[in-house]
């Protein structure tokens, strides 16, 4: 059963990357934070669903508390859903986030969405005290926590890596009595299986390589969802991409600070620098969906067709790419590529009917 | 046919295990713990390999291939390994396995260390250097053209020919990449890390390694 093209969800998702200012010199911070926050509210304007922001604890991003950010976008903005991505849970509190993303909730009257992952970096672990060791265990206790504060009734809870809650009551709570939460996943079979087991919806990381590769991972979720007996949520997909008015603008924006960007994260993880050959084969049938409105909406159409998913989330910035250009992304993929998607599909769903 | 024990029911071994069944082996997979956490993994991504105990998966084992964190190595039974033929595909990532000097010293490869601690295994070095999604997509039968490259190092002659051969059957020309202590020119910080290429050009890149920045770390320390 495919997905109604009118409930797709799209999604926009930054890390808080720090663009070139009109000058050509790197924004500050401050800059950077209120550059996404008019982003946001453009993306609002222009019929974005979700604004989704992770958090990073590295010099080349500036969001690190993403839900203080999305609390200055909640209050210039109607109808964008506001979420992390993700929120690194495993050195964080869960108890603190619950109550950063219900206050968020109500000054978005409801708006607020938590995407939950462990992260691709783990520069959080040592700041705040974690070992890497514990990694697994951290995450494991810590959402199983985090799905018992979800029910906002009071907690009894016991483990090792944080204090033993008897009948904590957390507030505020949500006007709904709902908050929702999602979990991110980079691929691990067992946390799509983990995420089943909670009935989260699953979001899917796919940063390279094509979006096909990752249908076992969408069957393993709804068998695991079948065997827990929990509900097998529309799955969603986030993946880098940029929009410009042509597909060598696209390029020719990006490539210079992309390269830049993989190529420093690369140096610290053991990868080769990044060529242009895989850069251009990443557009070509990778996963970076960049180019015109109509090259991109068809890439994303496709992707949302062979992975059947219910939400696609495009990473739309990549080191510093300009603020200007970014913000121009923003227009085009809320005025442009977001109908074209569902026009294809609407188009697509017709003569699958048509056929049957 | 093999039988062929994987331990680590993550990103590779789940890929590798669907290989070795399309390839005809008989293959366990065991995870860290209990079989039945990863039984609908294995069965939904690797249909045909069977979820078990790594002990139970080890004991009938003709070869063991290790796909788990390597900073966890040190968990495993040096008995029930005990003169096993053992692929180590395991690198240091320090991301998972926390900072650790040992994992990348340049005096000593990773698999090395493997050798050591299973100091009564037979262990070669494969399947480390190419990302996990390209291993699955890559895989083409023997002769095919464009056909990708996995890197093998070890130090007995027959172990490395049967690891070859394995190679072969699962999808890959291998290519000899010399002794387990050569394994350093598979290791992460090196050009053949994350290569997916033809035979000739992964030669060329483990050939070229003595002049790459980490070739020239190792040399330092050697010398």
């Amino acid at each position: 059963m495919t997905i109604d093209p009118a409930e797709i969800e799209f999604g926009l998702d930054t890390f808080g990357d720090i663009p070139e200012g009109s000058d050509g010199t790197p924004l500050s911070y401050g800059d950077a934070i209120r550059q996404g926050v008019a982003e946001a509210v453009l993306a609002d304007q222009v019929g974005v669903d979700v604004i989704a922001l992770g958090e990073h604890h590295r010099s080349d991003y500036a969001i690190s508390s993403p839900e203080t950010v999305l609390a200055g976008i909640a209050t210039q903005t109607e109808r964008i859903k506001l979420a992390s991505g993700v929120t690194v849970l495993s050195s964080d509190d869960p108890v603190r986030v619950f109550q950063r993303f219900s206050t968020l909730d109500a000054l978005s009257n409801g708006r607020a969405q938590v995407i939950l992952g462990r992260g691709s970096f783990t520069e959080s672990f040592p700041l705040f005290g974690y070992d890497l060791a514990d990694y697994d265990v951290l995450f494991e206790e810590k959402i199983e926590l985090f799905a018992e504060l979800l029910k906002q009734q009071p907690v009894t809870w016991e483990g090792t890596t944080r204090a033993a809650l008897a009948a904590a009551d957390v507030f505020p709570k949500t006007d709904s009595g709902t908050l929702e939460t999602w979990v991110g996943v980079g691929g691990s079979p067992q946390s799509v299986v983990r995420t089943a087991h909670y009935g989260f919806p699953l979001m899917l990381a796919i940063i390279g390589g094509p979006a096909a590769r990752f249908a076992p991972y969408t069957e393993l979720y709804r068998r695991a969802t079948e065997q827990f007996g929990t509900t097998a949520h529309p799955i969603g997909m986030h993946s880098p991409g940029f929009v410009a008015d042509t597909d060598e603008a696209a390029a020719e924006i990006v490539w210079p600070h992309y390269k830049v960007n993989r190529d420093r994260i690369g140096a610290e993880r053991g990868w080769a620098p990044v060529t242009r050959e895989s850069f251009d084969h990443e557009i070509a049938e990778g996963s970076l969906y960049l180019g015109s409105p109509d090259t991109v909406a068809t890439r994303i159409a496709d992707a949302i067709t062979t992975l059947n998913v219910g939400r696609f989330d495009m990473i739309y910035t990549s080191g510093a790419v300009p603020a200007a250009d970014r913000l121009r992304a923003v227009e085009l993929y809320g005025t442009a590529v977001i109908p074209r998607v569902r026009e294809i599909l609407s188009q697509r769903r017709a003569a699958v009917e048509v056929g049957a | 046919m093999n039988t062929l024990a994987i331990l680590g029911a993550g990103k590779l071994g789940t890929v590798l295990a669907r290989l070795a069944v399309a390839a005809g082996h008989d293959v366990k997979v065991a995870g860290s713990g209990d079989p039945a956490t990863i039984a609908l993994t294995v069965e939904v991504l690797a249909p045909g390999a069977v979820a078990t105990t790594a002990a139970e998966a080890v004991s009938r084992a003709e070869v063991v291939i290790l796909a788990l964190p390597l900073g966890k190595y040190r968990t495993l039974d040096v008995e029930a390994l005990a003169g096993k033929l053992v692929i180590d595909a395991m690198n240091y990532w320090w991301e998972v396995d926390g900072v650790r000097d040992d994992l990348s010293d340049p005096r000593t490869s990773t698999s090395e260390l493997v050798q050591e601690y299973l100091a009564t295994s037979r262990v070669v070095k494969a399947f480390n250097h190419m990302g996990y999604h390209d291993v699955e997509d890559e895989a083409r039968p023997a002769g095919t053209s464009g056909r990708k490259a996995i890197a093998v190092a070890g130090d007995d002659e027959s172990d490395v020919a049967a690891v070859a051969q394995l190679v072969d059957s699962l999808g890959f020309d291998p290519v000899r990449a010399g002794t387990l202590a050569d394994g350093v020119r598979l290791e992460p910080r090196t050009e053949v890390f994350g290569a997916n290429v033809s035979a000739g050009e992964l030669r060329a890149m483990i050939e070229r390694f003595p002049t790459s920045p980490r070739g020239k770390e190792v040399a330092a320390v050697d010398s």
